[in-house]
């Protein structure tokens, strides 16, 4: 294991694999209390557009990718909060139509396929410096909002009504929430790929909350199992020369898997 | 900041609110005293809990004011003053990971001058208000594995830990069982004797007005009456209601 861990390209992958596999986690568990698992999926989408027309132009696909995301992000929010239009349909219309934009896109442009992939199915063992340090910049961002709104968010995620009549900015912390899991998914990209980085919000956070006892349990369960995903994933692929991404995922729906059958076992 | 009669806790002047073109609060006027336990009853559909919701300011009344304690509803920040019970009692999400604990201290708020609480005195408060709703049992239970008249309790107990002077409760005793609810109703009163907490409470149980409540206003778009709840038995409103005579209005809400 030292022998493998001397290996810099595999110390940043880790790196940057726990740091955005916690943060998934963090998010995950308020967003699939809330019944907004899917929003992931929707970003990612968007992301995939933004992606194709940074390739098209030839620019920094993360830094258009983060901006469009974020932009989308708020948007969404003001269609939830604002237009009236549910949740899901929201996340479905955006989803939609990043996804329909990324292919005319790449496909009007004749963009580099083999960049575009590497972003559709991430390239974790590619990790460069920065991104590590802005993995953990993020990581320490994502920590700080939930410990000092930890009650506010936990509130809005129970009752949304009674947090707001209570006197919380809901509206404010739930774009917060949004915007920070834009920029999750844009980040979380070069982990596992625009097409299962929303897989990292749900799974971790739906095997965490099978077993937990409290809120606190669940945030800190699911961190545990998509840090556990994390390693045991890149380890395995590097290997047996699996695919990263594909690999973290399916380790991640194997500790679902396994806190369903526990949970399923102490009913019975 | 503004005030204005500062003897009334509540004062709801010309209250006017319409779900598009559906009127469901015609200039409503009430006026809600320190130490009062008003009873807010009508008919499904009479404007009681938009009339809730406008007070908490989760709506904004299309004509008229409101002010709490004095100040415009838009202006006030002290909402740790307000404790707000949803008619919630039954519907939790089973699955939802939040200890009884959790759920109380949830609400836990800033107080007005801005000095950060500390956490155990924190928790003193949550035990505090769960003590008083007979829940210092149950501090680690799942709030989704509760009955529906305990759920109940525990939002009671997450109303009252900052100390309210106002308690608001939305219908609580929806899907409760008879005996539950009597409880229920004793307990309120008790709070409002020995802590002196001013409560209103939207109902459709009349026989709540009897033995518990020292006010009554009823509600079917207009205000159709606001007094004592021994005045309330021998007017027109209280034989409408009894006969069933009444006007429904139909809407969503």
């Amino acid at each position: 294991m030292a022998a493998l861990l001397s290996y810099g390209f595999l110390q940043r992958a880790l790196a940057a694999g726990l740091f955005i596999g916690a943060v998934c986690a963090l998010l995950g568990v308020f967003l699939v209390l809330k019944k907004d698992a899917m929003l992931g999926h929707g970003l990612s989408h968007i992301t995939f557009a933004a992606v194709a027309l940074a390739l098209a132009l030839n620019v920094l696909p993360l830094a258009v990718a983060l901006l469009v995301a974020v932009a989308a992000a708020m948007g969404l929010s003001w269609l939830r909060t604002r237009a009236g239009l549910h949740g899901d349909t929201a996340i479905g219309i955006f989803s939609s139509a990043g996804l329909a934009l990324g292919v005319f896109l790449a496909s009007l442009t004749r963009v580099n396929s083999t960049a575009l992939l590497h972003y559709l199915f991430g390239e974790i063992l590619a990790i460069e410096p920065v991104e590590v340090w802005l993995a953990a910049g993020l990581a320490l961002l994502v920590g700080l909002v939930v410990l000092s709104s930890y009650r506010s968010l936990l509130y809005l995620t129970f009752d949304a009504e009674s947090a707001r009549a209570s006197g919380i900015k809901t509206r404010r912390l739930d774009t917060l929430l949004t915007v920070l899991a834009a920029v999750t998914v844009v980040l979380g990209t070069k982990v596992v790929g625009i097409l299962l980085v929303s897989a990292m919000m749900v799974i971790p956070a739906a095997a965490g909350l099978q077993i937990a006892r409290s809120f606190k349990q669940a945030l800190g369960l699911s961190v545990l199992a998509s840090l556990l995903s994390v390693t045991a994933g890149i380890l395995a692929a590097f290997l047996f020369d699996w695919p990263a991404s594909a690999t973290i995922v399916l380790v991640a729906f194997l500790w679902f898997g396994l806190s369903l059958a526990w949970k399923q076992s102490r009913r019975g | 900041m503004p005030k204005s009669k500062p003897s009334s806790l509540v004062s709801l002047q010309g209250v006017s609110f319409a779900y598009g073109r559906q009127l469901v609060l015609d200039s409503v006027s009430l006026e809600i005293q320190p130490g009062d336990f008003l009873a807010m009853l009508g008919p499904n559909g009479s404007g009681k809990t938009t009339l809730l919701k406008i007070i908490l300011h989760l709506l904004e009344a299309d004509q008229g004011r409101v002010l709490i304690q004095g100040c415009p509803v838009d202006a006030f920040r002290d909402w740790g003053q307000i404790g707000y019970v949803p008619q919630k009692a039954g519907q939790v999400d089973p699955y939802f990971p939040a200890s009884v604990a959790e759920t109380v201290s949830m609400a836990v708020r800033r107080p007005a001058n801005g000095r950060r609480r500390r956490g155990a005195f924190e928790r003193q408060e949550v035990d505090r208000a769960l003590r008083l709703v007979g829940l210092e049992g149950m501090t680690h239970r799942l709030i989704g594995r509760l009955s529906g008249g305990q759920q109940q309790r525990v939002f009671i107990a997450r109303a009252l830990v900052n100390r309210p002077s106002l308690l608001l409760l939305d219908e609580p005793t929806t899907g409760v069982d008879a005996e539950t609810q009597e409880h229920f109703y004793d307990m309120l009163a008790g709070f409002n004797r020995q802590e002196g907490i001013t409560i209103v409470l939207v109902t459709h149980d009349i026989g709540v007005v009897d033995k518990h409540v020292s006010r009554v206003a009823c509600l079917n778009q207009r205000l159709t009456y606001h007094g004592s709840h021994k005045e309330f038995c021998r007017s027109e409103a209280f034989r409408e209601m009894i006969s069933g005579g009444r006007h429904l209005v139909s809407h969503r809400h």
